[in-house]
């Protein structure tokens, strides 16, 4: 028996063979988007998601769910769109303190054994309710830096695709090679373990989770250097999109079973399925119910191949 | 042997959980270059020591000394090292990661690759033969293989060896190979300098591993001697039980009507036949099969006839037995809830008299059944389990290792438990990785890489056929 598992390989792969059926049915159906400036408009809303998705899979690293991230995303739109051109200082002190809230936060779950889900849920509210003080109606401004950083042309593929491969290594790197991001899945899997081995749990959390919203303020920076203005509720709906994006690409809600560069293809995948849709004239109220079905679909391929996989019993 | 200087010293250690008094006033020396074996039934106190000494529970009174130094519980020891009896390993990551958990001196860029040499290394050192990748991932390994991993990354070190190591019922998921290749390795590490302590309920172990036993019984240290002047009966006398136990007698079920039929395809060598009212062992080495073959029998197969509804009695408690958020009742009725019902609805009348019924026959030490099944220990658990199993309409029981750390008194209530069922018709499948186990057997088929290589009878069942059978392929 080698070291690796088929069934394993199959589950690893499943992300990347979605994402390229997925490209090539687009290809197919809209042969001009085979160009430069054909997959820049299929994944122009792409950066930010996958940048909050890779906030979500670290909180689902270590079993936790975060259901503010949207929320938080919005938030941070706001802020880079009203304080961030006119007050760089004090924008960037508040972007910052924004990462200190979150790993506030964490210590907070970590040190009374809050269920993440109930906090981050109330949470969720917290930054809409920021958000709309600050920007009652959609409007602001980009700083024009961040603007033009979102729309640069970088040479050979589109600057979301450059994204996807950057943060699909720094990401594999920091959370499955790293030391620090082994004993961080470690502590999905089994606390108890981490913890008597001498580590700080509540360092870890709130750690992981001042990660988190780093990334989840660049994902904010990214959304409103695309959109060029704020808005309360501009990602309301990545809540959802993250989590799909991280169970999309092998992820687990339990476990520390994740999987960065699944997880960006996972997001990817899923900002390409809404483009498809948008080519096909389906009406966008349907597109979130065909990404659920996309979702539904890739489970039923992953459980149908640890079923064949677990047949031949050898224990 | 001259007893070194002091390695671990508890004195005066007093703890208790509510009414419970779980310590009264320990101690406990541990010198360099010993191994002291700590005994006792389940509930004595001897995981809470434990857990005093790992720092993971604070003592009400009493001190600790580590290296002769005076030292604050919870204060951590790189000289240190545990083997806890639930396990400390995250099944998400591999061997080599697991090992970085714990040796947070292992940095660099090739840390995993370092890693993995240290986790190579103690596996050979503690169990040489057993060969395993750094790589695979913890949770893809058998139970028994995962356990020696935990011990040997007990022991494995990037310099010094520990000092002090604790080991809590380490050989429980571990088959007889193992454990002895576990029990020769403490005795070269304690002749090398280390000190060891090791928990364990199978006595012929602690008679064979340890220089002085300590004998606790209800949270107080009731004998401390050395080893050699100690025996089996002794030993079960001191922990307050009554001495012995014979195989059960063999009984007249030779042409009783089948209950289960494994044909030849299913077991990869002879048929087995059970009948009603008959306890079938399957022994071997442990992980060769037969926990495969009751899943088998449970998911049902063409070549396996069961008359009447079968149970499994979990081995894995932690992972597939209890409900943890679950009140014992609960974890007790789980199997019989169909037989508990009024209309659509459950009888809870009839849900809380079945649970009483069974906490009085098995002797369950709570308050009271409504409790979460976790306030019990770990014994008292695995009773519920089998609560589960024989509470329900089931005639065949199919069992896997339910008895592994659990202590020799629980031992001989389920045995007559089992002997009383039988009596009344049911079939047991019971795979064991204690012999004495398989003593109370009728028959007992041995397992070999997931087939069959022989039966015995239980006139013909001893260790020592059993071990033939067990490396029947090896022998050929």
């Amino acid at each position: 028996m080698g070291s690796i598992s088929l069934a394993g390989v199959l589950r690893a792969a499943l992300p990347a063979v979605v994402f390229t059926l997925l490209l090539g049915s687009i290809f197919w159906y809209q042969p001009r988007t085979v160009s430069y400036f054909g997959v820049d408009l299929l994944l122009s809303l792409a950066v930010p998601v996958l940048l909050a998705s890779m906030a979500q899979m670290l909180l689902m690293a270590i079993g936790d769910l975060d259901l503010s991230i949207g929320s938080f995303v919005s938030l941070v739109t706001c802020v880079s769109a009203v304080i961030l051109p006119g007050r760089p200082v004090l924008g960037v002190l508040c972007l910052l303190g924004l990462v200190g809230l979150y790993g506030l936060v964490g210590a907070l779950i970590a040190w009374r054994e809050l269920p993440s889900v109930v906090v981050t849920l109330g949470l969720s509210f917290v930054w809409l309710g920021m958000a709309v003080i600050l920007l009652p109606t959609p409007g602001g401004t980009a700083p024009a830096w961040l603007a033009t950083a979102m729309h640069a042309r970088p040479v050979l593929m589109p600057l979301s695709l450059w994204a996807a491969v950057g943060v699909a290594a720094v990401m594999q790197w920091a959370v499955m090679r790293s030391a620090v991001g082994t004993v961080v899945r470690g502590m999905g899997g089994n606390p108890r373990a981490v913890a008597r081995s001498g580590w700080n749990l509540l360092a870890l959390r709130s750690g992981v989770y001042a990660a988190a919203g780093a990334l989840g303020v660049l994902s904010g920076l990214a959304l409103v250097g695309t959109t060029t203005s704020g808005d309360a509720n501009l990602a309301g709906r990545y809540t959802l999109l993250t989590i799909a994006s991280v169970i999309l690409g092998g992820g687990e809600f339990t476990g520390g079973r994740i999987s960065p560069v699944g997880a960006v293809l996972g997001a990817l995948t899923l900002a390409l399925a809404s483009s498809l849709l948008t080519f096909l004239h389906v009406p966008s109220d349907w597109q979130i119910g065909v990404q659920g079905l996309i979702l539904i679909v890739i489970l039923a391929l992953r459980a149908g191949i640890e079923a064949v996989s677990a047949r031949p019993a050898t224990a | 042997m001259a007893p070194g200087p002091e390695a671990v010293g508890l004195s005066g250690i007093a703890k208790s959980f509510g009414a419970v008094q779980a310590l009264r006033g320990v101690d406990l020396q541990v010198a360099a270059g010993e191994c002291v074996a700590v005994v006792g039934h389940n509930g004595a106190g001897k995981s809470t020591l434990m857990n005093v000494l790992a720092g993971t529970v604070t003592p009400d009174a009493g001190t600790m000394r580590l290296a002769g130094q005076a030292a604050a519980f919870g204060s951590r020891d790189a000289g240190l090292r545990f083997v806890f009896q639930e396990g400390s390993l995250c099944p998400n990551l591999s061997i080599a990661e697991n090992a970085r958990v714990m040796h947070r001196d292992i940095g660099g860029l090739f840390w995993r690759k370092r890693c993995g040499a240290v986790m190579t290394e103690a596996v050979q050192a503690v169990f040489p033969g057993l060969a395993l990748s750094p790589g695979r991932m913890v949770g893809d390994l058998p139970l028994g293989v995962r356990q020696a991993v935990e011990i040997a990354r007990a022991f494995s070190h990037t310099g010094a060896p520990p000092r002090t190591t604790v080991l809590d019922e380490p050989t429980s998921s571990l088959d007889g190979h193992l454990a002895a290749a576990l029990l020769a390795y403490i005795r070269r590490y304690v002749a090398q300098g280390g000190s060891a302590v090791f928990i364990s309920h199978k006595l012929n172990e602690v008679l064979a591993v340890a220089d002085r036993i300590v004998v606790m019984r209800d949270g107080a240290v009731v004998a401390d001697a050395p080893a050699a002047s100690l025996t089996r009966d002794s030993l079960v006398a001191a922990m307050g039980h009554a001495t012995g136990h014979a195989a059960r007698a063999a009984r007249t079920t030779a042409d009783g009507p089948a209950a289960v039929t494994i044909g030849a395809p299913a077991t990869g060598g002879p048929a087995l036949l059970a009948r009603r009212g008959e306890v079938i062992g399957l022994g071997g080495l442990a992980g060769h099969g037969q926990t495969a073959l009751l899943h088998r029998i449970l998911a049902g197969d063409a070549a396996i006839r069961v008359e009447g509804a079968t149970a499994l009695v979990c081995g894995d408690r932690v992972a597939d037995g209890v409900f943890p958020l679950w009140s014992i009742a609960r974890n007790m009725t789980a199997r019989a809830l169909p037989t508990l019902r009024r209309g659509l609805l459950l009888d809870p009348a009839r849900e809380a008299s079945l649970a009483q019924d069974w906490r009085t026959r098995l002797g369950l030490v709570t308050p009271d059944v409504a409790n979460p099944i976790l306030s019990l220990s770990g014994g008292n658990q695995q009773k519920a389990l089998f609560a589960r199993a024989l509470a329900s309409d089931a005639q065949v029981i199919l069992m896997d290792d339910p008895m592994r750390g659990v202590d020799v008194g629980t031992k001989r209530d389920v045995y007559d438990l089992i002997a009383g069922e039988a009596a009344r018709g049911r079939t047991f499948l019971w795979y064991s990785t204690e012999f004495d186990e398989l003593l109370q057997c009728d028959r007992v088929a041995v397992f070999r890489d997931g087939r069959v290589t022989g039966v015995l009878d239980a006139a013909s069942v001893s260790e020592d056929a059993v071990l033939r059978l067990s490396f029947a392929e090896a022998a050929a």
